[in-house]
Parts: C-alpha cells; sequence; structure tokens
C-alpha cells in the first residue's frame, strides 16, 4: 500500500518534470519570429508532399482487400489491350524475321538452256538494286518437288521435266521503297528469257493491312478500357471522398486551399493507377512465360529462330506512366465533381 | 477591423436572417453578440467568414473587401480569423497534437516549428499532458480547449467564438472567458456570441445584441453602465 503510494507519487513527480522541460521549450521558442521564409515554405511544401503520399499509401494498405480489388480491376483492364498490343508487336517482328523485304521468283522459257539461265542470273546479281540472287536449274527443282510434295511416282511417268528454271531475285531493301521494287520487277518481267515472274510483296502487304487493323483495335480496346479505369478510380475516390467529409469541412474552415484539400485524393488516385498498372505488368509478363515454350517449339517446327518477345522495359514504363496518370486523372475528375459540392455551412 | 453597412441577408425561401446591420469593431476589441437562438448571430458570424455571401451590403474583414473577394481567396481569408465552434469541430481520428497543428500546415510551417507552436498552444489552454490523447477521451471541457488551440495556434489578428461556453457548466466558463481576455491582451480582436447573459454580465465589453436579424442601438457595455 505503501510502495503504491509512493509509487505514484515519484512518477507525478516525473510527469510534473517533463512537462516543466516542455513548457521551457515553449517560452524559447515563443520569441522566435512568425514570418516564414519563402524557402522553408518551398521545403515544407515538399515535405508535405512526401507525408500525403505516403499518408494515402498507408490508408490504402490498411483496407488490402479493398485496395486489391481496385488494383485487380484496373491491372486487368489494362492487361486486355497491353495483350493486344503484345501480340501484333510480336507478329510484326515475325514478318520482318521472315524477311519482309519481297522475293521475285523469274520462271525462265523452256527454250532458254541452263549455261544463258545462269549468265542471266549472275547479270542480275551484279545489279546495284539487287542484294542476292539464286539460280535453281530444272533438274534442281525437280528434285526439290520430289522431295517436298510427295508426288514422286507421278513425275516417273512423265516424259520430260516440265518444270522450268527459276531465279530468285532478292531486291535490296535498305535504301528504297515499294516504287523502286516494282520498277526492278517491270524490269526482270521484259527480259527475253523470262516466261513468268512472280512478286512476293503481296503477303507482306496484307500481313501489314491486317496488323494497322489489329493496332486500331488494340487502341479502341486502350481508350474503352481506360474510361472504364477512369469510372473504378472516380468512383473509389468518390467513396474516400465522403468518409473523409468531416475533415474536409474542417481543413476548409481553417483555411485550406482547394489544392491542400485535393491533394490526398490525387494520390490516393495515383496509387491506384500505379498499382493496377503493376498488375497489369505481371499479368503480361505471366502470360507471355506461359507461352513462351509452346510458341518456341512451334517456332522450331519451322525452324525458325523466332521467339516470343516479352515487354522491353520502355514499353513497361509506357504502361505504368499510361496507369499512373489514367489513376490521377479519375481521381482529379471524381475531386473535381464532388469536392466543390462538400462547403462548410 | 470588421465593418458592415447596411448588411442584410435572406436565404432562399425568403427568411431574412440579417436586416440592415452595420457596424464597426476596431482592431484590438473583444466584443460580444448576443441574442436569442435564430437571431441571426450564426449567421453574421458566417458572413465574416464568407460562409455565406450578403444578399445586400458592404463587410470588411482585415482590409478585404468580402463582397470583391474571389472564392480562391477565401482560404486566405479564413487564415486569418481563428475560429471556436460550439460543436468543437475536431477530427476524432488524429491526436489532439495533429487537431491544433492543422492550422499550421496549412500555412506550411517547417515540422520543428509546428512542435513548438502547438506545444505552446497546449500549454496556454492547460492540455500541454495530453498531446498526444484521440479527442474522445477528453471531457467536454477539454475538447472545448482543444478547439481554441486549434484556433490561435496560427496566432491570428481576428479570434471568433461561437457559443464556446455552450455546453460547460459557469467554472469551465469562467476559464474559457480568462483564456478570450488573455488573447484580446495581446492585441487580437475578439467576438463571441453567446446568449449566456448571467456571463456576459460580469465582464466589461461591448454588446452587440440582435433581435430578430436587426442590431438594436444605443447597448453600451454592461460593465461600464454599472460603473458609471
Amino acid at each position: 500500500m505503501v510502495d503504491d503510494t509512493l509509487v505514484k507519487a515519484a512518477s507525478a513527480q516525473q510527469a510534473a518534470r517533463k512537462d516543466e522541460a516542455l513548457r521551457a521549450d515553449v517560452r524559447k521558442s515563443a520569441a522566435s519570429p512568425r514570418r516564414i521564409s519563402s524557402r522553408d515554405r518551398f521545403a515544407s511544401y515538399w515535405l508535405h508532399h512526401r507525408q500525403v503520399a505516403g499518408d494515402s499509401l498507408l490508408r490504402m494498405l490498411r483496407h488490402p482487400l479493398g485496395s486489391l480489388a481496385t488494383w485487380l480491376v484496373i491491372g486487368i483492364a489494362l492487361a486486355l489491350p497491353g495483350a493486344l498490343y503484345v501480340a501484333l508487336d510480336n507478329l510484326a517482328k515475325l514478318s520482318t524475321a521472315w524477311d519482309g523485304a519481297p522475293q521475285m521468283s523469274l520462271f525462265l522459257r523452256q527454250t532458254a538452256d541452263e549455261a544463258s539461265g545462269r549468265a542471266l542470273s549472275e547479270r542480275l546479281g551484279r545489279r546495284a538494286d539487287v542484294a542476292r540472287v539464286q539460280y535453281i536449274s530444272r533438274e534442281q527443282a525437280l528434285a526439290e518437288f520430289r522431295e517436298l510434295s510427295g508426288f514422286g511416282e507421278v513425275l516417273d511417268h512423265l516424259d520430260s521435266n516440265p518444270l522450268p528454271a527459276v531465279i530468285l531475285v532478292r531486291p535490296r531493301t535498305d535504301e528504297q521503297g515499294a516504287a523502286v521494287v516494282q520498277r526492278l520487277f517491270e524490269e526482270v518481267k521484259a527480259l527475253p528469257e523470262v516466261d513468268k515472274a512472280i512478286l512476293d510483296l503481296q503477303w507482306v502487304e496484307r500481313l501489314y493491312a491486317m496488323l494497322s487493323i489489329g493496332r486500331r483495335i488494340a487502341l479502341g480496346l486502350a481508350l474503352t478500357l481506360g474510361l472504364g479505369v477512369l469510372l473504378v478510380v472516380g468512383n473509389t475516390i468518390r467513396l474516400a471522398i465522403e468518409s473523409r467529409r468531416d475533415e474536409i469541412l474542417v481543413v476548409k474552415l481553417v483555411g485550406g486551399t482547394n489544392a491542400f484539400v485535393r491533394r490526398p485524393f490525387l494520390y490516393t488516385g495515383v496509387w491506384f493507377g500505379l498499382g493496377g498498372g503493376l498488375i497489369a505488368c505481371l499479368i503480361l509478363s505471366a502470360g507471355l512465360f506461359w507461352l513462351g515454350d509452346p510458341v518456341a517449339h512451334l517456332s522450331d517446327l519451322y525452324s525458325s529462330q523466332f521467339r516470343l518477345q516479352g515487354l522491353a522495359t520502355h514499353q513497361m514504363a509506357v504502361l505504368l506512366l499510361s496507369a499512373l496518370g489514367l489513376g490521377w486523372l479519375g481521381a482529379w475528375l471524381a475531386v473535381g465533381r464532388h469536392l466543390g459540392a462538400i462547403q462548410p455551412r | 477591423m470588421i465593418e458592415f453597412k447596411n448588411v442584410s441577408k435572406r436565404y432562399p425561401g425568403g427568411f431574412e436572417a440579417l436586416k440592415d446591420v452595420s457596424f464597426q469593431i476596431p482592431r484590438g476589441e473583444m466584443l460580444f453578440l448576443t441574442g436569442r437562438s435564430g437571431a441571426g448571430k450564426s449567421t453574421l458570424l458566417k458572413l465574416i467568414m464568407m460562409m455565406e455571401k450578403p444578399s445586400t451590403g458592404q463587410i470588411h474583414v482585415n482590409g478585404h473587401h468580402l463582397n470583391r473577394l474571389a472564392s480562391r481567396k477565401i482560404p486566405l481569408l479564413r487564415r486569418e480569423i481563428g475560429v471556436v465552434f460550439q460543436n468543437h469541430q475536431l477530427l476524432f481520428d488524429r491526436t489532439v497534437f495533429d487537431n491544433v497543428a492543422l492550422p499550421l500546415m496549412i500555412l506550411g510551417y517547417q515540422p520543428r516549428d509546428i512542435g513548438r507552436r502547438v506545444r505552446a498552444a497546449l500549454d496556454k489552454v492547460g492540455l500541454l499532458s495530453k498531446e498526444k490523447s484521440k479527442p474522445v477521451t477528453l471531457s467536454g471541457g477539454e475538447q472545448q480547449r482543444v478547439g481554441i488551440a486549434r484556433a490561435v495556434v496560427h496566432k491570428p489578428p481576428i479570434l471568433l467564438a461561437d457559443e464556446p461556453t455552450g455546453n460547460l457548466d459557469p467554472e469551465l466558463s469562467g476559464e474559457v472567458m480568462r483564456l478570450f481576455e488573455q488573447f484580446n491582451q495581446v492585441g487580437v480582436t475578439v467576438m463571441i456570441a453567446s446568449h449566456d447573459l448571467g456571463l456576459i454580465a460580469r465582464m466589461p465589453y461591448r454588446l452587440l445584441t440582435l433581435r430578430e436579424g436587426a442590431l438594436l442601438r444605443g447597448v453600451e457595455p454592461i460593465g461600464e453602465r454599472e460603473h458609471g
């Protein structure tokens, strides 16, 4: 009992001493000037930004399930157009790996003998606008056909070789456009030895046309789903504004500017966007990893070196930045719509 | 410091809260605004804070012509006015310290200055030991004093109080009034809206009395009348 009283007395004394120390500190500071220098104001402005950014992240992490749901929604919405974009990007790369450059096949007349065919091939190979030529003699063509087509027995019944000799011409593609290729094509088609010429340009053009349609679809999808992200973030921010209504009123009453009131909500939007962007990156990377092996196998079957390309760093940065921007914009729109309605009465 | 010229306030629906009110409050004066509830006291304070706009008439506060003040300048006006609310308007999800620090954060003070000034204000109202408490754990009188600390922490030239003793017993009310007098003694213009006539009668300050929105004329400070 006595001990108890003693302890209480001692702690009261301690508390009194602490109070006294605080008061001394307070008295000292009371003499300091009231004005705030602009440097201090700037420093504390940044400090406040950091504090608000940290605080809004903490608030978000305090409700991990709800926040995760929002992040997932944003992540999935961004991953869809992202996946389409990556697929198109890979298709475009695939077509260049297959030599997006056009190739001409010149079928020589049956009357032309092998020597004149080879001479023509060499002549063409020396031209400045030709990168490479390959001469395929009638015998080579026949052998190849026998091997690849599976109609070997049919050929045995023929009296003579029906296949013409072929010169494959690969135009130099680095410094010219389609017009130059076209001119070369017209020129070689008119050569007396050439019976028929085919320019393998059309499939490339068709592929590119399809790719450009695909890109538009991806863009449209991105715009639509981006709008969805705006709405999701906007609605989440609206709820956050409602739940912090009292705080907003008090801040406005003691002279907080609109920017001050807005700041925590804008940061909340930025965090939502950034989190969603990270999840989108994760989904895309996981999907690409998942598809990587089967695609490599398929590509091997076509004896191609093609491999699925993952997201490059700059593409990931673009994805994250646009997610962040969408979060910020969604928050800005929600704040603009709902904050003005909260006025002290 | 505060000047009303023929100010009327009519709310949508036709209710006339203030009728042709004119008065002047010089810098450094302390005075009471009285009247029954519904007489227009709160409306008058709201006009000073620009929470409402006058229907007619001119209002000047600390050099600002309120009729011409752009709405984005309203925060700047409010920073020059400390307000004590009847219902405290404290934020219950943060500590006493953070509540009092709010105006300083808005003004952009450095953290070390904020600490000093908040403690100075809490010391003034006798709550230095409660800085880490949540407002919920405090009594009504203590909450009111936290509200006062928040109103004065940034040393505004004007202090407004709306029924600051409304929920307090006479002893606590007296303490709160003495606090207001101390602020007035260092040059703060203090305006207290109250219908606690018993309390007001003991203090030697000018009275503005509202009745049904109109200002009663010729009311002298009760204290002076008693003495002279």
